[in-house]
């Protein structure tokens, strides 16, 4: 039962919000549900092993069609709604904040997104899972174009008809699996699906594949992402980079690998070595680039790409790393977009041509912008460390040649991310960086547990791994 | 306190130094900040002291927690005290202690004081977790976390972008080798299904000599060690890094963190002795850096690059007598390097102090006078690393030498000729900053004076320990105890396991006489000939304009990083530019404009026959499901024909 509150608290007071038209309201009311939602997550993360009944809830939804509103957590979906309470948590309070117009609304369209999300990561009925798979871009493309910049709506619409067509593969793959199979429960499918014949097997997984390769993104449908990235209102880019991605990625992990397994067995090479590509493509794009957030745009999607080749060397160290890395790479992409609107804020630039030596007048947003960044360069004792050894051991062990091209990511991340920090933080001062000051207690809320959970996670992953580790097991049986 | 505490807190002492100094470092008054710092330094020292007196020659392994756990593969947050940790912790610690407080004198004057000494105490962290770490993936946390803090520190005034971008360099470069490091755990892993030390070389013993794995995992390791220890091809980014404060250029760039690479592979010997093939690799890469780096310090004019290339050149060194398989010898001029290094930085920290910030050996000349304890100490370094006995760099590179000589003896006249170098230029160093006449300006002149007690007491001691560190390793013929050698033997049992004449020496004592006497004339012809041209002869480097010929190509270091630029940097540069304007804008961009472009208008053409939007969408599935039986079929038919066919 537990769970379906988690799902509601956000979905209801977000349409409250989006009604409601007094900003001290929305502050109250945000501060107070995410609040609640971390409360209620933390007890159900205690209550994980002892009692299932908290993590389940089922309803029948279209009982004609045997399609059932279910959703419950195993370790995986447990880590992913973590990470969508904690991570919807920090943009909400990043964002109240941040001076925009109609925050109530902007709010409550956050808080249907992190709903949507929850779904998607706990459904365990396929129907239910496209549902919120498609129903949490749309409050994101609402805000993308109610909040956004001029000749935002073109690149968002371009953004959501890609998507969606990309969804609609896996709606087939879904159909046509509900036809053998005569309901919609995601383990009664599994089930089914190793039964068919081969050739079904393979085109399932293209239709699945080609939804999260769209949705993550993977090289080569990559090309919404940076524009959208870059153009979106930070709310927007936060919440597709630091979560909408993960989608992707967890329907990997969730359908695309127990749904299609044959399929799987069949071509994730060929799939590994695109992700590889985009994972160099996307970091060497990154080296060249002046505008804060096309770069970090560009490394986001390096790093997607990376997630998705070790989820699908199928084994432990890959998809313990992938999972992990998704939490790693949650807290840090939304990390890095919120510095670099707190720099855009206070300096009206968002080029390295025009920036520098801010941290002689910013030292706080100084260190902790290097602690993320850290993260995303994957040094030791930062969560970035742990998910990128893992994964680009697996890749290794996978295709060694392969391996050596993925592991030089870590040079291309470093050039880039250190010449991003370079170019803002050091040299002299600027005109755009002359009369800035430091950031406040604002800025310090969502920034310090960010910096926090970096090293943290970093120190100790085991305490995600072990919640991965079962999930990962039974994938690879 | 317990044993597996008094470990613990080595390395977090520092810690809680980098924390307080970081993070109350405007709240601290600069006295405390000093002494919160170096005391957390020196405290470290003593406790790694009193973990060395309750260390009874086993191994203790400290298991603090299971740091990764996946599948099977379990590694632990592990610390392991033997032989090799504790005598790279007593260097480092305490180098480190007399290093932080020069520091306290030599950047007094400086705003970012309390910034400076959390770095420091950072550093210090990291590399106690590097020589202390149980398993190869601690190695791993402290090797980056090193690279990390060397970063902070070449680029600590990087209001100076040229010194922001030395820093940036050091790191990627790092990173170059990590890629190896890396990719030599993954091997090590795979081969081995752990990465704990004690597991990791006691089932390397039941692996034949010349195993292909075990090569390919020491050839990556090496790469990571060709990264930290600045030996050919990754070794431009060390002279860049006297951009840092002179405190860090002797602690960092001098005496520790570049000699992590000779640790690595004494700590994974068992390997390397296990493969020929990678120690010839490491002889010659060792032999052709240390020559490079030699001639290059031949004609450099700033005292800092001077001694950045001579430290490339010994690392080098180093680096020969593990390739020779003297695994011990490599340390032992780690030791001892690590003694007349920080004390040639830090005495050439005082000359620039003295000189008002000049770094310049041309507006030099006549100082000998000027500062006198400084002068004095710099000449005992100098002899040193120049090879004459008694002093400290004799015992350890005659060492080298001498089973190089037994190794190859073209490899020992090539590195005899690099010791030949290394005493001339040095000498050259010296004559030209402190003999002759001043020869900078009037208000330099006004200036001149010697530093404060601070920074001349870490001068005192490191030249008495340049002076006395050699006997730690007395050769043979001496008939004295090498305690060096004999400490360290427990770290070898496993080459000695794998190779049955390891650690034997056939050389005659009458041969040891000679080649430690030709050595030893080497050294000293070269300090005659620099005598003839800088010191009796007074001469003085030309000006920068009037260099010419092979003289100007070796000045400006073979243009070997104008060529890194051209052969790596710009081609990654003109790629980015291409792939993101030609291929991701229209080929990549272009395709979702078809989809986005195709979709919006089939659902123009189909709301023309449907009556709305969602009746298109259930048409598109519609068709969808068809289009997708239709194949499965057809696939299905396929197969049974072809069935048929056979």
């Amino acid at each position: 039962m537990l769970i379906l509150l988690l799902f509601l608290l956000p979905l209801i007071s977000g349409v409250f919000l989006v009604w409601n038209k007094s900003n001290g309201v929305a502050k109250t009311t945000t501060v107070l549900v995410s609040l609640a939602q971390l409360a209620l997550f933390i007890y159900i993360g205690s209550v994980f092993r002892t009692d299932a009944a908290a993590l389940d809830y089922s309803m029948s939804w279209l009982s004609d069609f045997n399609v059932s509103f279910h959703l419950g957590l195993d370790g995986l979906s447990l880590i992913m709604t973590g990470l969508t309470v904690v991570v919807s948590g920090l943009i909400l309070f990043a964002v109240k904040d941040l001076g925009y117009n109609n925050v109530s609304r902007l709010l409550g369209l956050i808080l249907i997104t992190e709903a949507a999300l929850i779904g998607v990561f706990a459904a365990k009925d396929a129907f239910l899972f496209y549902f919120f798979f498609e129903l949490a871009l749309v409050p994101v493309y609402l805000m993308a174009n109610l909040w956004g910049g001029n000749g935002i709506s073109r690149i968002t619409l371009k953004m959501f008809i890609y998507t969606v067509f990309g969804s609609l593969f896996m709606l087939v793959s879904f159909v046509v699996l509900y036809l053998f199979a005569q309901t919609s429960e995601l383990t009664e499918l599994a089930r089914v699906s190793a039964l068919l014949k081969p050739g079904i097997n393979n085109l399932l997984f293209w239709g699945f594949l080609i939804a999260f390769a769209i949705k993550s993104p993977l090289f080569p449908f990559h090309g919404w992402l940076p524009d959208a990235y870059s153009k979106s209102p930070t709310p927007a880019t936060m919440l597709l980079s630091g979560l909408l991605s993960k989608m992707g990625i967890y329907g990997i992990l969730r359908i695309l690998l127990p749904l299609a397994p044959a399929g799987a067995a069949n071509f994730s090479g060929l799939v590994i070595y695109f992700a590889i590509v985009g994972l160099i493509y996307g970091s060497v794009i990154a080296i060249q680039q002046f505008h804060i957030k096309r770069l970090i745009a560009y490394s986001s999607f390096a790093h997607m790409g990376l997630m998705a080749a070790a989820a699908l060397t199928l084994s432990p160290s890959g998809i313990q790393g992938a999972v992990f890395q998704m939490v790693a790479h949650g807290f840090s992409a939304v990390g890095l977009f919120y510095v670099a609107k707190i720099i855009y804020d206070k300096t009206g630039s968002r080029s390295l041509t025009e920036l520098g030596g801010m941290s002689q007048r910013a030292p706080k947003l100084a260190v902790l912008f290097l602690v993320i960044l850290l993260g995303s360069v994957g040094l030791p004792l930062t969560n970035g460390f742990v998910g990128e050894f893992l994964m680009l051991r697996a890749v290794f062990d996978f295709h060694n040649i392969l391996g050596i091209a993925a592991v030089s990511s870590i040079i291309l991340g470093a050039v880039y991310l250190l010449r991003l920090y370079q170019k803002t933080m050091f040299g002299p001062v600027t005109a755009f960086t002359e009369n800035i000051e430091d950031i406040g207690v604002k800025e310090l809320i969502v920034l310090v547990p960010i910096a926090l959970v970096i090293i943290i996670t970093g120190v100790f992953p085991n305490c995600l791994l072990e919640l991965s580790s079962s999930f990962a097991d039974t994938l690879i049986k | 306190m317990t044993l597996p505490l008094l470990i613990t807190l080595i390395p977090l002492i520092p810690f809680a130094g980098f924390l307080i100094n970081g993070l109350g470092f405007r709240n601290i008054p600069k006295s405390m900040v000093s002494v919160i710092g170096t005391g957390a330094s020196f405290l470290s020292f003593l406790f790694v002291f009193f973990t060395y007196l309750q260390f009874n020659g086993d191994p203790i392994i400290v298991k603090l927690f299971d740091w990764i756990t996946v599948g099977s593969l379990n590694i632990g947050f592990t610390f392991q005290v033997d032989q090799l940790s504790l005598i790279m912790l007593l260097v480092i610690t305490g180098v480190g202690t007399l290093i932080h407080g020069y520091s306290a004198g030599y950047m007094s004057h400086d705003p970012g004081f309390g910034k400076f000494f959390a770095y420091l105490n950072l550093f210090l962290f990291s590399m106690i977790i590097l020589v202390l770490g149980g398993n190869y993936l601690m190695m791993f946390i402290g090797w980056e976390g090193v690279g990390l803090c060397s970063y902070l520190l070449i680029g600590f005034w990087n209001k100076n972008t040229s010194y922001a971008n030395a820093a940036r360099k050091a790191f990627i470069m790092n990173r170059v080798g990590d890629l190896g490091f890396l990719i030599g755990i993954f091997l090590i892993i795979s081969t081995f299904g752990t990465v704990e030390y004690g597991e990791v070389f006691s089932r390397a013993t039941s692996f034949a000599v010349g195993d292909a794995m075990i090569t390919a995992i020491t050839l990556a390791l090496f790469v990571g060690a060709m990264g930290k220890s600045a030996q050919i091809p990754l070794f431009t980014w060390l002279p860049d890094a006297m951009a840092g404060p002179t405190p860090v250029s002797a602690l960092i760039h001098a005496a520790t963190m570049v000699t992590s690479g000779i640790y690595m592979i004494v700590r994974s010997n068992v390997l390397y002795t296990l493969s020929p093939f990678t120690l010839e690799v490491v002889a010659w890469v060792g032999l052709a850096t240390a020559l490079l780096g030699a001639v290059i310090g031949l004609f450099q004019n700033d005292i800092k690059k001077v001694l950045a290339y001579s430290t490339v050149s010994q690392l080098g060194y180093m680096f020969i007598g593990l390739g020779v398989m003297a695994y011990s010898s490599g340390l032992f001029h780690v030791i001892t390097h690590a003694f007349f290094k920080a004390l040639l930085f830090l005495g050439a920290g005082s000359v620039i102090h003295a000189m008002s910030n000049d770094q310049d050996i041309r507006n030099m000349g006549g100082l000998w006078s000027k500062i006198k304890i400084t002068a004095v100490t710099f000449l005992i370094g100098t002899i040193a690393i120049s090879g004459i006995p008694p002093f400290a760099g004799f015992f350890s590179k005659d060492e080298i030498l001498a089973h190089t000589f037994e190794h190859s003896k073209l490899m020992w006249v090539l590195a005899l000729a690099g010791s030949f170098l290394t005493a001339f230029y040095m000498f050259r160093l010296f004559f030209v900053t402190f003999t002759g006449k001043f020869r900078g300006t009037h208000e330099q002149e006004h200036h001149l004076h010697e530093s404060p007690s601070s920074m001349t007491i870490p001068l005192i001691v490191l030249a008495t320990l340049s002076v006395l560190g050699g006997f730690l390793g007395m050769p043979v013929v001496f008939h004295a105890p090498h305690y060096l050698n004999e400490f360290l033997s427990p770290v070898y049992e496993g080459s000695r396991t794998v190779l049955e004449t390891f650690g034997q020496v056939h050389l005659s004592h009458s041969t040891e006489w000679i080649l430690m006497g030709v050595s030893v004339g080497v050294a000293a012809l070269a300090i005659f000939l620099s005598y003839i041209v800088y010191g009796k002869g007074a001469g003085v480097p030309e000006p920068d304009g009037e260099i010419r010929g092979i003289k100007k190509v070796i000045y400006d270091k073979f243009y070997i990083d104008e060529l890194y630029n051209a052969v790596f940097v710009q081609p990654v540069m003109r790629i980015s530019s291409w792939l993101h304007s030609a291929m991701d804008n229209r080929v990549i961009g272009g395709l979702v404009n078809a989809v986005s472009g195709g979709v919006t208008e089939t659902a123009g053409l189909l709301r023309k026959l449907q009556t709305g939007n969602i009746g298109t969408y259930v048409w598109l599935i519609t068709l969808g499901v068809i289009i997708f039986l239709g194949f499965s079929v057809g696939t299905e038919v396929w197969t049974s024909l072809k069935s048929i066919s056979k």
